[in-house]
Parts: structure tokens; C-alpha cells; sequence
């Protein structure tokens, strides 16, 4: 049921939802701004970049991609695709030279998290500005 | 940049809070839809820190 759903409604053209992705991943929530949508963009920014900034504060590790076994390449890529997926932030830090090797402690376990998950939640917001561009949304 | 110390009730409550509102933000269709569901999504992420703190509590004896 969901699959015939899916196969009636046609895929937008391009022109019409890359840019708001593009400037989203770019800047969180900069997809919504983009589209009209201030006061969600500016919720979104505020609370990837307040992730982001709490991640960097507890010296949080930034992933980098490695082969290994299958779950060691599964973690340090995928945490790296997070890590990027944060536009702005991610590039600045990298920029800037943010080289925090991963420690013990919980707190730098939760900065590692906190980095990542800002990347996620910059994710969400890229479907949602897609789903509002293409008219699916709101 | 600053350094933040935190305990984990404490992170655990920054990342609530922050998931919360984007999934508030993305989730929902109407501006009221949003703040229930944000508020909703926040109270169960504390709901499972605090039960998930309690059990490991208590099973650890």
C-alpha cells in the first residue's frame, strides 16, 4: 500500500529542492529560510549549533574514516558521514585545526556524541526542507 | 574555546532538550502539533534517564 503510495507521487524536479538542501546541509536550517520558514530555520540553527558548540566544549573526537574489520569501518565512517553532515560547523572546525584525539572519560564520550548527533539532526532538518520544497509539506 | 564539564544527567538533559526541538521542528504539520510533540519527545527522553538510571542503579546491588 505504501510502495503504490509512493510510485503516484512523481519525483520533483531537481531545480526545485536542491538549493534548499544544498544551503541546509550548508547551514542548518538555512533550507527553511531559504523556503520562507524563519522561525523553524532559526530554531534548527540554534539547536544543531548549540549541539555542535556543547560537543566541541567536552572535547568530543571527530571520526575519521578507516578500514578494518566490519564494524570498525561501519562506526568511523558513518560517524565521520555524521561529523560532516554538520555544513558550516564541521568545515570550521576542520578549518581551524579542532584535532581532538578520542580520550576516556565520559564527558569527551558525550562531546563525540553530541558532534555526531548534530549532524543527524541537521539530517532531519535537510528531509524536512526537502519535503517543503517539493510540496509534500507545509 | 571554553571547556564544559559536565555530569551525565546533565548532558543527557542538553541532549534532550536539543533532539527535542528539532524533532519537534520536523516532525509535525501545525505550530501547536510541534510543541506537543517536542514537549512529548523531551519528557520521554527524561522518563527514559531517569528509569534507565534507576534500573542500572538497582541492578548493579
Amino acid at each position: 500500500m505504501a510502495k503504490e503510495k509512493e510510485q503516484k507521487e512523481p519525483m520533483p524536479p531537481i531545480g526545485a529542492w536542491a538549493p534548499a538542501v544544498a544551503v541546509g546541509w550548508l547551514v542548518p536550517g538555512g533550507g527553511h529560510f531559504l523556503l520562507k520558514k524563519p522561525g523553524r530555520g532559526a530554531l534548527l540553527f540554534a539547536s544543531v549549533a548549540s549541539m555542535f558548540v556543547c560537543g566541541l566544549m567536552m572535547q568530543g573526537a571527530m571520526f575519521q574514516p578507516q578500514n578494518g574489520d566490519l564494524l570498525t569501518t561501519l562506526i568511523n565512517t558513518g560517524g565521520f558521514i555524521g561529523d560532516m553532515c554538520s555544513g558550516i560547523f564541521f568545515l570550521l572546525s576542520q578549518w581551524f585545526g579542532y584535532n581532538q584525539p578520542d580520550m576516556a572519560g565520559h564527558v569527551h564520550d558525550y562531546g563525540t556524541k553530541f558532534l555526531v548527533t548534530a549532524g543527524l539532526l541537521n539530517v532531519l532538518a535537510m528531509v524536512d526542507a526537502y519535503e517543503i520544497a517539493a510540496g509534500r509539506k507545509d | 574555546m571554553p571547556k564544559m564539564n559536565l555530569s551525565h544527567f546533565e548532558a543527557a538533559f542538553l541532549f534532550a532538550l536539543f533532539t527535542s526541538v528539532v524533532l519537534g521542528v520536523v516532525t509535525k504539520k501545525t505550530d501547536r502539533d510541534r510543541l506537543h510533540y517536542g514537549v512529548y519527545t523531551f519528557v520521554c527522553f527524561l522518563v527514559a534517564l531517569f528509569g534507565i538510571g534507576w534500573a542500572m542503579y538497582l541492578g548493579h546491588g
